[in-house]
């Protein structure tokens, strides 16, 4: 009987023929990302890290992206304790703050390859399943015990197939895709499941499959995976990654799914989700002219260069609104260098954009852009959820680049294909 | 013992807003805030022994986990919901906190009804109902009985011929 990807990947990972779901299966992972939250996790652990040490130094990948630069003495000191556990115990792969958000770092540094099993203590760690990795979140508590011993649990997921038709028609993109996708299942509509995409991907982008691939948690998802193809190749050849260093695993033709859905990409209009629930997705139509305070472009759902581009090609030649802001916060130093050389950041700049360090940004409430009681924010991050940016009385809409470039120059939600 | 209950899709930033995740991470500092933005009266008011019943999707959204923290430094018993958001779930078996996942159980309360849950049975009876869940496989058991991840890892680091 034919195998899922996941099912395949826990089984060479285990050292087993085969595995069937609900089978719990003893992994070490390739890599374990922690972020601004490895002080604490360090902190649980530190009589043992003493005693025993860390487990594997090419183990850990730390990023520190939340709040960047620190915002408190108690972040500061926080990120301080991070750097003095990495030169302690010899981490290899550490980006101070500045390089970006944990996840585009790790994909663009090469560190979550096709095949490979990659956990973080984030919950967006499914990703890297753009690439074709077997990524997914732990909480601390996991890290931890993982920074001593290098092995964790798995329980086999069963698999649901969701099979793309046909291509998008800009400027509908990914994440209308991924969002209208969530307002069909629900934001339990793959829980415990792995989701494989099939079908047409070529014609998405590696930073289309990662926005999707990102949004995976957000229908309950373990893993968000997409078949590994020329496309990634190159990606990864581009990123001086050589090919005999992975080896991409495919689902077999006669793999069992628990469930299959279909979706024709033709029909994907533009979608925004509305408070306060990620899977509260409408056509934008039906949200026209709703007033907004403050727009964010950026995140690890939607900070890539295309995402930037995008924007700043629908704002040239206007400004964002009177009474409304738009922040920019790209999702890594790579993304803010490259768009700085492009030109794409004077352009969002000279439209009345403010840029932010390349990191988390506001999207987790703790700086950088918290709302105020009654103000709305649209978003093209991943969660609108209730206080999610700082304030409970406060609302986020999520939409693509494209609806949030086009509503920051009217300041009100507006159709990009209007404007497109 | 109070059952406090809640709906569908309690997500994190409910248990625990995000804008406290950097800076608060002992039970200590996450009591005061556990439910603030759900359930205002939660934190001052939840007794050890106490059982939270709630609708499906429990706890989705963000790795963080502090609300298990908290929750089980309050003393919940148990939690008893129709399903679990999953890395909520792993979090859960990481701190030893006791999930059920019963979604008969949870349709079956009403107001003011007694709930009894024996773990030993598998058996959770509400009112005058009696419902059964699965037990835990036996390699997440073992995490359990050690009382977390931590306390398993540590014994198994400690091991002869570790
Ligand atoms: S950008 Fe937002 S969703 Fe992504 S890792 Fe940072 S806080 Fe989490």
């Amino acid at each position: 009987m034919g195998m899922t990807f996941a099912e395949k990947v826990l089984a060479r990972k285990a050292g087993l023929e085969s595995v069937v779901p609900g089978q719990i299966v003893m992994v070490r992972p390739d890599h374990l990302l922690t972020h601004d939250n490895t002080a604490a996790i360090v902190g649980k652990i530190q009589p043992e890290l003493d005693t025993f040490g860390l487990v594997d130094p090419h183990l850990p990948v730390i990023v520190l992206d939340h709040v960047v630069p620190a915002a408190s003495e108690k972040t500061a000191v926080s990120h301080r304790n991070v750097r003095a556990f990495v030169q302690a115990h010899g981490v290899r792969h550490f980006f101070d703050v500045g390089a970006g958000v944990c996840h585009q770092v790790v994909v663009e540094k090469g560190l979550a390859l096709p095949g490979t099993v990659v956990v973080g203590s984030d919950s967006h760690t499914c990703s890297y399943g753009a690439v074709g990795a077997f990524a997914t979140g732990i909480d601390r508590t996991e890290a931890a015990a993982l920074m001593l011993r290098g092995e964790t649990w798995f329980k086999v997921p069963p698999t649901m197939k969701i099979s793309l038709h046909g291509r998008l028609q800009p400027p509908v993109s990914a994440k209308d895709l991924v969002l209208a996708i969530i307002g069909e299942l629900g934001a339990d509509g793959a829980n415990y499941a792995a989701v494989e995409y099939h079908g047409d991907i070529e014609g998405l982008t590696i930073g289309e499959r990662f926005t999707m691939a990102n949004m995976g948690i957000e229908m309950g998802a373990k893993v968000a995976v997409f078949p590994v193809d020329h496309q990634t190749r190159a990606y990864l050849r581009g990123i001086g990654v050589l090919e005999a260093s992975y080896l991409a695993v495919e689902a077999d033709p006669d793999a069992v799914y628990a469930r299959t859905m279909d979706v024709d990409l033709e029909r994907i209009e533009p979608v925004v989700a509305c408070p306060h629930r990620v899977d509260n997705v409408k056509p934008v139509t039906d949200v026209l002219g709703l007033p907004i305070d403050q727009f964010l472009l950026g995140t690890c759902t939607n900070g890539r260069l295309e995402d930037l581009e995008t924007a700043a090609d629908i704002l040239e030649g206007h400004q964002v609104a009177r009474g409304s802001r738009l922040l920019v916060a790209p999702a890594s130093k790579e993304v803010l260098d490259e768009a700085l050389g492009r030109g794409i950041i004077g352009r969002l700049s000279a439209a009345g954009a403010m840029i932010l360090p390349p990191g988390c940004g506001p999207c987790l409430g703790a700086h950088q852009g918290v709302l105020a009681p009654g103000e709305r924010c649209l978003s093209t991050s991943n969660r609108n959820f209730k206080g999610r940016m700082g304030c409970k009385e406060a609302e986020i809409y999520l939409g693509s680049p494209a609806t949030v470039a086009a509503s920051a120059i009217t300041g009100k939600i507006t159709d990009p294909r209007t404007l497109a | 013992m109070t059952i406090w209950k809640y709906g569908d899709d309690i997500n994190t930033d409910m248990l625990f807003p995000g804008k406290y995740t950097y800076t608060c991470s002992t039970a200590e500092e996450i009591l005061p805030h556990l439910l603030e933005d759900l359930d205002p009266t939660f934190a001052g008011t939840v007794r050890p022994g106490d059982v939270i019943f709630a609708g499906k999707n429990f706890g989705c959204g963000s790795s963080r986990e502090q609300p298990v923290l908290g929750l089980k430094a309050a003393g919940v018993r148990a939690i008893v919901a129709k399903s679990f958001a999953r890395i909520f779930y792993r979090a859960a078996i990481n701190q030893g906190l006791l999930l059920i996942e019963c979604p008969e159980a949870v349709s079956a309360h009403e107001p003011g009804a007694e709930v009894d849950i024996d773990v030993e049975a598998g058996r959770i009876t509400v009112g005058e109902r009696v419902f059964s869940f699965p037990p835990l496989p036996s390699e997440i058991l073992a995490i359990q009985e050690a009382g977390g991840l931590l306390a398993y890892t540590r014994r198994r680091l400690e091991a002869p011929g570790h």
